[in-house]
Parts: structure tokens; sequence; C-alpha cells
């Protein structure tokens, strides 16, 4: 026993400090990832105490008029959360197909030396910073979209574009490394037993890296619903519930653009300052429930490989 | 001059070169203003190096909130204090009215029309009228342009024009209408936009937009925006602008206040294409 204990004291001499620290360095990980709960929990707090105030007084009927003019205590928020879906739902249908096929493409197509050059290059683009892009929205694209026989070019659809090329980076790269974790033996198996390539990807790799992929297409989503600046350039920002077969050629005013804009100037303390908190709120409830559905189809793939 | 007003920024707090420690003065308030009180501060820093004038827009509302809350000394407004704004004051503010501000309706070049009643330019942005086939022009949609609601060119427009002066009035905005977070948001859009009309401070018009005479009853004389029509008051757009100090500013802000109404503060007034104010 004790001679054993010499040696391994003697094996591990030079990681002796290493022992004394391991029982700090796992108390300060669990604080940093109990924190990070901490500070969530924090943020809902103080959204809820700031918006309820908003909710006391006015008649939650208020919420659903069509107008959104807080200089006349009117409060509808129905253009608003219009106006995030319908960029939102743009820049989902333009990214996600186009991300996933660039993951693919480079996770299972691609030369590898393309990819290698390519993979950074993505990554580069998720660094631009949204005011930039916003720039180039508004100088570029917005004529580009007016003359596409918009009256305007500051619409939904550009809105949507520009949101689209901020969700791109994060979709493809994401979605790639899933794509890259699949065993090669996966592969090997389905191509053995006579699938062609695309057999091999369509129904092997990608339901392997699903869980992966779902995430990367929520993360994408997530940064879709909350981007502010270049959407507040490039959208028009009226608050007005678009119709019609045009609808997505119509400026819209999104929630965050409203904060965004709104918030500078108004009264602490005023209604109008409760119902941008209240705006808030609704975001990050928006942006929890994409998150749940994530993990809930994250979770139920997980469960059904344990099973089969 | 802007590099000047940037090395004045980025030394405030510091020393100038003659080793004397630098005095910040902080300027805040109306976007409508902000190239006017960028040349006043650029101009007055250069004969007072040892202050440093720190200028910064946000619209005239952020610019008094920032003097109730004690952030800024000078507060530049392109309207009137409110009362409510005046209540939270811990003492009565002192008021300026440092230039007279022609706000100027504008659209494309290419727009045939080029003028309009205040009362037609009221429906327009109701929305009651939406082509401009009805006010005289080609057959398309009109596209209406306005600063966001914290801007006090936006507050000045729905009293003036909207309602007409009707302080009993509850008409607004047409929901259609697109806010723009800056003047310079309103310029670029209607210059490559000919379905577009929006509103601008007359310093902010270029050659680029068309300028539209405007009369102030259906059977008055149209008149169109100038430094001897704003302030000879025939044309029905123009405004005070101000500023605003605690009452208990500092003798540097008194002195730099006296010479913004002095005569080189008024030329740079004129200058950028506002109107001197009267004594």
């Amino acid at each position: 026993m004790d001679a054993s204990r010499a040696a391994l004291s003697r094996t591990t001499r030079p990681t002796r400090s290493g022992n004394r620290m391991e029982p700090w360095i796992e108390r300060a990980v669990r604080l940093a990832g109990l924190s990070a709960i901490f500070i969530v929990a924090l943020i809902f707090i103080f959204l809820i105490r700031l918006s309820l105030p908003a909710l006391t007084r006015i008649p939650l009927s208020a919420f659903g008029d069509l107008r959104w003019y807080p200089i006349e205590e009117r409060f509808g928020l129905v253009s608003l959360v219009v106006g995030s879906l319908l960029v939102t739902a743009v820049a989902v249908g333009i990214a996600v197909p186009l991300g996933l096929v660039t993951a693919i493409y480079l996770g299972e197509i691609a030369p590898p030396w393309l990819g290698d050059i390519l993979k950074p290059l993505i990554e580069i683009l998720a660094g631009i910073p949204s005011i930039v892009l916003g720039f180039v929205g508004w100088v570029a694209l917005a004529p580009l979209v007016q003359r596409l026989g918009a009256p305007t070019g500051l619409t939904a659809f550009t809105g949507g574009l520009i949101l689209a090329y901020m969700a791109l980076p994060t979709i493809i790269s994401i979605a790639e490394d899933a794509i890259d974790a699949v065993p090669k033996s996966y592969r090997d198996g389905s191509l053995a037993l006579g699938a062609t390539r695309w057999q091999t990807i369509y129904r092997v790799v990608l339901p392997a890296a699903r869980s992966g992929i779902v995430t990367a297409v929520m993360l994408g989503i997530g940064r879709a619903v909350g981007e502010t600046m270049a959407v507040m350039m490039v959208t028009g920002n009226a608050a007005h519930v678009p119709r019609g077969t045009s609808m997505l050629f119509q400026p819209v005013r999104t929630m965050t653009a409203t904060i965004a804009a709104e918030m500078g100037e108004v009264a602490r303390g005023g209604t109008h300052y409760h119902v941008l908190f209240l705006i808030g709120a609704l975001l990050f409830l928006i942006t929890f429930a994409i998150n749940s559905v994530a993990a809930r189809l994250v979770g139920r793939r997980r469960t059904g490989e344990g099973g089969g | 001059m802007l590099a000047l007003g940037l090395l004045n920024m980025s030394c405030g707090g510091g020393r100038s070169d003659t080793g004397e420690a630098v005095r910040m003065i902080q300027n805040t308030g109306s976007d409508t203003m902000l190239q006017l009180a960028q040349a006043w501060a650029e101009t007055y820093g250069a004969l007072h190096p040892e202050l440093s004038i720190a200028v910064t827009g946000g619209g005239s509302g952020a610019g008094i909130a920032a003097l109730i809350n004690g952030t800024t000394e000078v507060a530049n407004a392109s309207r009137r204090i409110k009362d409510e704004e005046v209540a939270k004051l811990p003492s009565p503010p002192q008021e300026h009215q440092v230039a007279v501000d022609a706000l100027a309706v504008i659209v494309h070049p290419d727009n045939p029309v080029s003028q309009l009643t205040l009362r037609q330019l009221s429906d327009v942005y109701q929305g009651k009228v939406t082509n401009w086939r009805q006010l005289g022009g080609l057959d398309a949609p009109i596209i209406l342009l306005s600063r966001e609601t914290n801007s006090g060119t936006h507050v000045y427009f729905l009293e003036e024009v909207l309602r007409l002066g009707d302080k009993e009035s509850t008409d607004i905005f047409a929901s259609q209408t697109l806010l723009m977070p800056s003047s310079v948001g309103i310029t670029s859009e209607i210059r490559r936009n000919p379905n577009a009309i929006g509103y601008d401070g007359l310093g902010y018009v270029t050659a680029e937009e068309k300028v539209l005479a405007l009369a102030d009853s259906d059977d008055g004389r149209y008149v169109r925006p100038s430094v001897a029509t704003a302030r000879d008051g025939s044309y029905p757009l123009a405004r005070g602008l101000f500023l605003y100090t605690s009452g208990q500013e500092r003798a540097e802000v008194k002195d730099y206040i006296a010479w913004i109404m002095g005569d080189d503060g008024q030329a740079i007034v004129a200058r950028l294409g506002f109107v001197a104010s009267e004594k």
C-alpha cells in the first residue's frame, strides 16, 4: 500500500500542484456553468418585471390594434410581430436550403483542398458586422429590389435577403461540422450495399447528422429573428400589416428595429418604455420557443437511436 | 474641418498642447441641428483650444432628456420644450432661439408635381390620397417618407401639416409611411425613388431633390422655402431652432452661447442653409 502510494506520488510529481488545484478548477467550471443559467434567469426576470406595468396599464385588447403609433398611445403589436415573422420567413426560406446544400457540397462532394479554402472564407463572412451588411443592403440591394417592380426598395424581402446572407455562414459551418462528424464507416457500409452517392448522402449521412443540422437551422433562425441594425436600414420601418400577393414587397417594421429606434428617446417609466420591454420579452419568448422546438427535435432523434 | 472636430473630440478630457487641462462641453439633441451644432463646435473649438465641445444627435427629445438627467449642458431642440419636460428639470431652463428652420417638402427631380396646398399634403400623409395622378402627376403610387416618431421634425410635421395646426385633431400618419432613422435616409431614398415624397430641414436639401412650393390655404399663394420666405413668415413650414440650458451652466457655456447668438455664430447658420434668428 505504502509502496504503491509512493510510486503513484512519484509518477504524478510533476502535476502535484495540478492535483491540489483540481477541486478549485472543478468549482470554477461549475460556477461558470451555473452563472450562464443565472444570467439568463436574471435577464428574463428583468424583462418580465419591466414589461409587467405595460400589461397592467393598457388593456390586452389594445395590443391587437393594427396601428403602432406610440406618441399617440397606440400600441398595436400586430404589425410588428407580422413584420418580424415575414422578414424571418424570407430569410429562412432562402438561407436554409442554400445553407444545407452548401454544407453537403463542402462535406461530401467538394475535393478536400477546395473545402479547406472555402470553409475559412465562409467563417469570415460570419464576422462581417451587421451594420456593414445593412449599408450594402441600403446602397446596393434596395435599388435592385426596386427595379424588380416594388414601389420602394425598402421591403420585407430586402430585409430577408440581408438576413439570409447573415444566417448562411452559421448554418453552413455548423451543418458541415455535423456532416463531417458522421463516421466514415456509415458511408462505406451504404456504398458497399450498392447505394449511389446521392442515396448515401440523403438516406444515411443526413439522418445521422440530423441533430447537428437542426441546431444549425435553429441558430440561423435565431440570428435572423434577433438581428436589428441591418434590418432597420433596409425594411423601411413602416408599422403596417402588409396584405395581398405583393406582401413581401411592402415595407415592414420589425420588433427589434422598433426597440432600437425608440428606446433612446422614450421617457423612463412611461407606458411606451414598458411596452418596449414587453416587445423584448416577446422576442425572448420567441427565441426560447425556437430553441425548445430544436431541443425536442434533437432529443426525439436521440431516443430513437437508443431504441433502435 | 471635420478632422479638426474629431481631434477636438479625441483629446476631450485630456490636455491641450499648451499643457492646460481641456474642459468639455456636452451638446446633444436635434438631428436637424446636428450639422449646425458641429460647425459651431468646430469653429469655436479652433478659437478656444482649451475647450472641447462634443456634439451628438439623437433627436430633440433625447437632447432634453439628457439635459434633465444631467448628461449634457446644452440641449439642441427643433421644437419648444414641453411643460412636462420643464417640470422634470430642477430649475427653469434658459431658452435661446438660435435660428429659424424651414421644413422643405421634397420629391424626385423627375416628378412633374411642383406645388401642393397644406391640405393636399395632409391628405397625402394620412393615406387619403394615394396616387400621384390625383395631384396632377403621373399614374404611380405615392411612397410616403417620414422621420422616426422620436424626431422633433416628425412631431412638428404631424401638428402643422397632418393636423393643420388643429390641437383637437387625432389624425395620424398613414400606417404605410416609411419611418427613416435619419435625414440622410430620406434624401437618399428621394433621389432614387421617383414616387417618393418626404420632408427635411432646408439645410439638408441638395440640388438633387426637387423642393415643392406650398400654400397654407386652398386659395393661398404657393411659396417656395428660402431664407427670405422663412424669415418673413410667408412660407408656411418655418420653425424656430433652440438651445436649452439648465440655467446653472458654467461661464464657458454662457460664453459659447453668446458667441453663437453673435455675428460669427449666425454667419454659420446662414452658410448651412438655415435662417439666422432675428434679434
